[in-house]
């Protein structure tokens, strides 16, 4: 079996012409990750260039609002280009770039994670090509320009259900055909190993910051951190130093769109079961032959049909928790925080947030809940006002 | 012997490939008894899945009909049940590997053997993850078959030597699809599995679609693989795709052989 497994899940399912290519990368993974002047510049990146640390900030209003736990937001929406995507393509670019690799592939959802990649390759004098589902392009066209203007290519994926998976089918496509001088840049704790690895160690700085922020406010750990899952970048990030300590509850957010109960959900965990897709095992929605189901959500960067395996392990430990979140759940929260704190969360953090709507109130005033907010919710106003009804096109 | 290798017992081997369900059984049936008809030495059979990472958008088109026209893993065992009536023919199934992990490794290749099957592909189980699918294939006498690929390097003798059935060589980087031009040292690749493995047959595939393109690549190995090209005939004709096909296979049988 090979390396890169969380409990059963994980692995390297790919086609044979891929194996070099990601045993490379691992490699030099294995080289870099910890040598002194990779994480030099890789640290001057992310504070001078991306803008951390991002702020662990106390939302008083909503403490006093929801009446119960002290209520703490990780303001990964902060980050330059506005979403926490930035800490992993920044580790990943850098990482290609001393790997000799001149051009950067990816896939996005949302957008946020292509935003990324063509930001990084923009500073790193790489080349860019971004694959979309055409339905997203149409859901976040305004991403789609600023990939154009940042000098990437955006190629829109009509196949399938031309959303997130079927943009990481076509940028793995892509990178069969051309590994030489290529690097895929994967957005999320997903495919092969070693990416679930190595995302997860660049996202890892949230939970990093997040534990020393919190001991130097409140001199404690938090009773829960509450994240966002679509793949799983943020959460990870976001859960991975508080894994050894057994107090923290680890609360991930899956996207249910019109609820776990319809055909219309992306919640994974709720209503997937075990597979092998995308060059992982790990837990999938899909039907009873194994032909993987077709998600949705309203929330373009969660609208995945899988999770990565390193969460498919925590929740088959139990050591965190995975809550579906409706559209309309997430939609009342983007609102609510707009409103009580004046912070217009991503849609795709609106799940976070509205999920601690719910748990915060339950909890004493003495504890403390941390909600990550993954990305800002400037590209979802069209799409929200759309969902309300009112006729607003960008 | 096992059925595979009677396959390339006979001069060069051409190995078509047809999704199963593409544009219905019926049709898929009547393609299999052409290429049989025609002389194809070993028949490739895909279980369409939703979302065939290795294949180009030939491939991709031909599972999305077959998946639309309500195509399920149960009914491929029923065409072939049905199909090993009258045709001899070894046959493989070419699928993905949640296809066979979901329906139960064990209870898939079971079926698979019960119903006269004789391979599996699984273009996204590499060298690394191929130990979860051998040894239900080895208990119920299937071959589960390697690739190689252009981009193989140094891994191509430890694939070889653990080959069962034979080698696929993967022509070119990229997708299935159709190509103009091969231009990879397959020759070369080709001599480093006998090397490990002097027994093990090789069929080149990926890209092939004209009989001079299968005679220089079998000329290279031991046989060529053709998809793409025969998948574009069902997409073109549907249920009068049959006799095309048919005719395709005798012109790189002949090509083959002649």
């Amino acid at each position: 079996m090979s390396n890169g497994r969380f409990g059963i899940h994980g692995g390297q399912y790919i086609p044979e012409t891929l194996m070099n290519a990601v045993l490379e990368l691992d490699a030099a993974y294995r080289k870099f990750k910890d040598d002194p002047e990779f994480v030099r510049e890789l640290s001057y990146l992310f504070n001078e260039y991306a803008g951390r640390p991002s702020r662990l900030y106390f939302a008083e209003k909503m403490t006093r609002d929801l009446g119960g736990a002290k209520i703490y937001l990780k303001r990964e929406d902060l980050n330059h280009t506005g979403a926490h995507k930035i800490n992993n393509v920044l580790g990943q670019a850098l990482l290609a770039k001393k790997m000799g690799k001149t051009r950067l592939i990816a896939e996005t959802g949302a957008g946020q994670h292509g935003v990324a990649t063509a930001t990084a390759a923009a500073l790193m004098g790489m080349e860019c090509v971004v694959f979309m589902g055409e339905e997203d392009t149409r859901r976040q066209a305004l991403n789609v320009y600023r990939m154009r203007l940042l000098g990437a290519e955006v190629v829109p994926v009509t196949t399938g259900t031309a959303t997130l998976k079927d943009a990481v089918s076509e940028a793995m496509r892509e990178w069969t055909s051309r590994i030489d001088d290529t690097h895929y840049c994967l957005g999320s704790v997903m495919g092969p190993h070693p990416f679930p690895t190595i995302v997860r160690d660049f996202q890892a700085v949230i939970s990093r910051e997040i534990k020393s922020q919190l001991q130097e406010k409140e001199g404690r750990l938090p009773d829960a951190v509450i994240a966002c899952v679509g793949g799983g970048s943020n959460a990870i990030g976001s859960f991975y130093h508080f894994i050894p300590d057994a107090s923290v509850r680890l609360i991930g957010c899956e996207a249910a769109g019109r609820g776990v109960d319809t055909f219309e959900t992306a919640a994974t965990i709720a209503t997937g079961r075990l597979g092998i897709f995308h060059g992982m095992k790990s837990y999938f929605c899909q039907d009873e032959y194994g032909q993987i189901a077709p998600v949705y959500s309203i929330s373009a960067g969660l609208d995945y049909p899988g999770i990565g395996p390193e969460h498919a392990w925590l929740h088959d430990t139990g050591r965190a928790e995975y809550v579906p979140v409706t559209d309309d759940e997430a939609v009342d929260a983007f609102e609510y925080l707009a409103r009580t704190e004046g912070i217009i969360p991503a849609v795709e953090s609106a799940h976070a947030v509205a999920y601690a709507r719910k748990l915060a109130p339950t909890m004493g005033r003495d504890q403390i809940v941390v909600i990550t907010i993954s990305g800002r919710g400037d590209k979802d106003c069209a799409a929200i006002a759309r969902y309300r009804g009112e006729d607003l096109h960008e | 012997m096992s059925n595979i290798a009677q396959a390339f017992a006979h001069g060069k081997a051409f190995i078509p490939f047809l999704t199963c369900g593409d544009p219905d059984l019926a049709t898929t049936a009547a393609c299999v008894r052409a290429c049989a008809d025609a002389g194809a030495s070993l028949i490739e059979l895909g279980i369409p899945f939703s979302d065939p990472t290795a294949e180009g958008p030939v491939i991709q088109g031909a599972n999305l009909r077959a998946l639309t026209g309500g195509v399920t893993t149960d009914k491929i065992f029923d065409l072939v049940r049905e199909l090993r009536r009258d045709v001899t023919v070894p046959m493989v199934f070419m699928t993905y590997a949640n296809v066979v992990f979901s329906y139960g490794i064990d209870k898939f290749l079971s079926k698979a053997a019960q119903v006269g099957m004789d391979g599996l592909i699984l273009p996204d189980v590499p060298f690394e993850e191929k130990e979860e699918f051998a040894p239900a294939c080895r208990k119920y006498g299937l071959d589960l078959i390697s690739l190689i690929a252009p981009t193989s390097e140094g891994r191509i003798a430890r694939i070889a030597k653990a080959a069962e059935g034979f080698v696929y060589c993967v022509s070119s980087l990229g997708v299935t699809g159709v190509r103009s031009e091969i231009t990879t040292d397959v020759g070369a690749m080709v001599r480093l599995v006998k090397e490990a493995n002097p027994a093990i047959p090789c069929a080149v595939g990926f890209g092939i679609s004209t009989p001079e393109q299968a005679r220089r690549m079998a000329y290279l190995s031991d046989g060529a693989i053709v998809g793409s090209a025969i998948v574009k005939l069902l997409a073109q004709y549907g249920k009068d795709a049959p006799e095309h096909v048919g005719a395709y296979a005798k012109s790189m049988t002949e090509a083959l052989r002649g």
